[in-house]
């Protein structure tokens, strides 16, 4: 593992063709949260040529929805949620500009492709520490869907939030090959 | 007959909702404590160290440990000599999961299965009631998150598959979680009884303290840890990043079953393992 470093929204083709997987990095700048009926809602407007209300190519996506805000914090508790149930829709938005995403747990061998084949990048976030994460959050607005309640499109505006890279612009999975330097089952 | 008012049932569920999913249990924190003196691996240790790190600050916070607050899973333990006033007990029950979503800024997770549209009151709970002796009453409140659910599996083995088929069918589950269901885990299992009492069995066995207490069944006591030395061998680690410690324990509970069935359900939760109880 390398030492951690500091990247920040929108990311360039740089900076994710420079990331390798099993990087340690903190995002900064500006990320939308987006899962299952978000993603159901985006692909639809794709697939009928209506415009979207995130602009793919420079949006990072968060897989996440976060508690609601108590009086006087800027947001609840907010972290990842789990990726695969994405996996259906991900090849298409990839298609149509997306470059980079945040969520936890693996990927399906069409994301992994795709990510590889479009020079785009997926980092895992840790799953239950979403105190801490919203500690990470300075800003939060609704941009769309509102009747999806927890699930509607936020933009989250974040100062150095913990990552790691997980698959890689040249293929690589970090899930995979760490699950196998760790194995002793025989 | 003792009397229990509806009210009280409400104000207990909704208490015990909101601290469940602010508050940790000591023995959580425990294991992740111990956790942390086992793992062999920087990046686990790190992980784990942000688990309990995150687990403080939600206690000090009064926030929730996770933004998954979980359906409601509801055990009630009924004394027959009990007699509920003031209105249904699972209404009471209903209501006290609405009140302690909607005023402790919980998030609502429940949808229709189809169309996938919010309840918008963290309503209906999954109820388990038992009617026992007795004329108390006790409530076990269990946020259930969806990723260690999703990844959860029911089978129902043949009588000739026998334990070495129950243990092969829970690392296949644990092994193809990976790091979905937010690891460190604790696996649940059940054993025996019908489809649906394997996983009843499954999810009370995730009820167990985490103090190092097996089944007293000396033939479980023994799978529970051939099993949690081979999970803590597949590698997954804290967080799926890799590592010894891939899971905190392994729980299991058995009954009979019908000569022709080998019924085993394999429950997992996550790290942030939230249940609290109280006895009215
Ligand atoms: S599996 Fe548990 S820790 Fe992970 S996101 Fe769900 S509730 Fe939170």
């Amino acid at each position: 593992m390398s030492t951690t470093r500091k990247i920040q929204t929108p990311l360039t083709e740089d900076v994710i063709a420079s990331l390798h997987a099993g990087d340690m990095v903190l995002l900064s700048g500006e990320v939308y949260t987006a899962r299952d009926a978000a993603h159901r809602r985006l692909c639809e407007a794709l697939s009928q040529g209506l415009p979207l209300p995130i602009d793919l190519a420079t949006s990072t996506i968060f897989y996440a929805a976060p508690s609601p805000t108590p009086p006087r914090r800027v947001i609840g508790s907010i972290g990842p949620t789990t990726s695969y149930r994405m996996d259906a829709f991900t090849p298409a938005l990839i298609e149509h500009g997306l470059r980079a995403m945040i969520g936890k747990g693996s990927r399906s061998a069409q994301v992994i492709e795709s990510i590889k084949k479009n020079k785009a990048v997926y980092f895992g976030a840790i799953g239950g520490i979403a105190a801490l994460t919203a500690g990470r959050v300075t800003k939060i607005d609704l941009v769309a869907y509102e009747d999806l309640g927890p699930e509607a499109i936020r933009k989250l505006s974040i100062l150095d939030l913990p990552l790691v890279v997980i698959n890689d612009s040249r293929g690589n999975d970090l899930y995979l090959s760490e699950r196998e330097k760790w194995r002793t089952l025989s | 007959m003792r009397r229990i008012n509806a009210r009280k049932i409400t104000k207990a569920v909704k208490t015990l909702f909101i601290e469940a999913n602010t508050v940790l249990g000591k023995d959580v924190m425990e294991a992740l404590q111990k956790a942390l003196s086992t793992e062999e691996s920087d990046t686990g240790r790190q992980v784990l160290q942000k688990m309990i790190e995150n687990a403080d600050i939600a206690r000090r916070e009064k926030i929730p440990i996770c933004q998954d607050t979980g359906l409601a899973v509801v055990f009630v333990e009924l004394g027959q000599d009990v007699r509920v006033t003031g209105g249904p007990l699972q209404e009471a029950i209903e209501e006290g999961v609405r009140q302690a979503y909607q005023d402790g800024y919980l998030r609502k997770s429940v949808c229709d299965p189809l169309t996938r549209a919010n309840t918008n009151d963290n309503a209906p709970s999954i109820l388990h009631m038992d009617i026992v002796p007795g004329n108390q009453l006790r409530i076990i409140a269990m946020p259930k998150g969806g990723g260690s659910e999703n990844m959860s599996a029911a089978r129902m083995l043949t009588p000739a598959a026998g334990i070495e088929g129950i243990k092969k069918f829970v690392l296949e589950t644990v092994e193809a979680a990976g790091a979905n269901p937010c690891p460190p885990i604790i696996v649940g299992v059940g054993i025996g009884g019908s489809l649906e009492q394997a996983c009843i069995l499954a999810k009370k066995a995730l009820l167990r303290p985490l103090d190092g207490e097996h089944n007293k069944d000396e033939r479980l006591a023994r799978m529970e840890d051939e099993l949690l030395k081979r999970i803590n061998a597949l590698g997954i680690g804290p967080g799926g990043l890799g590592g010894r410690v891939t899971a905190l324990a392994v729980s299991a509970e058995m009954m009979p079953c019908h000569i022709a069935s080998l019924p085993v359900a394999v429950n997992l939760q996550c790290h942030v393992a939230r249940h609290k109880e109280v006895i009215i």
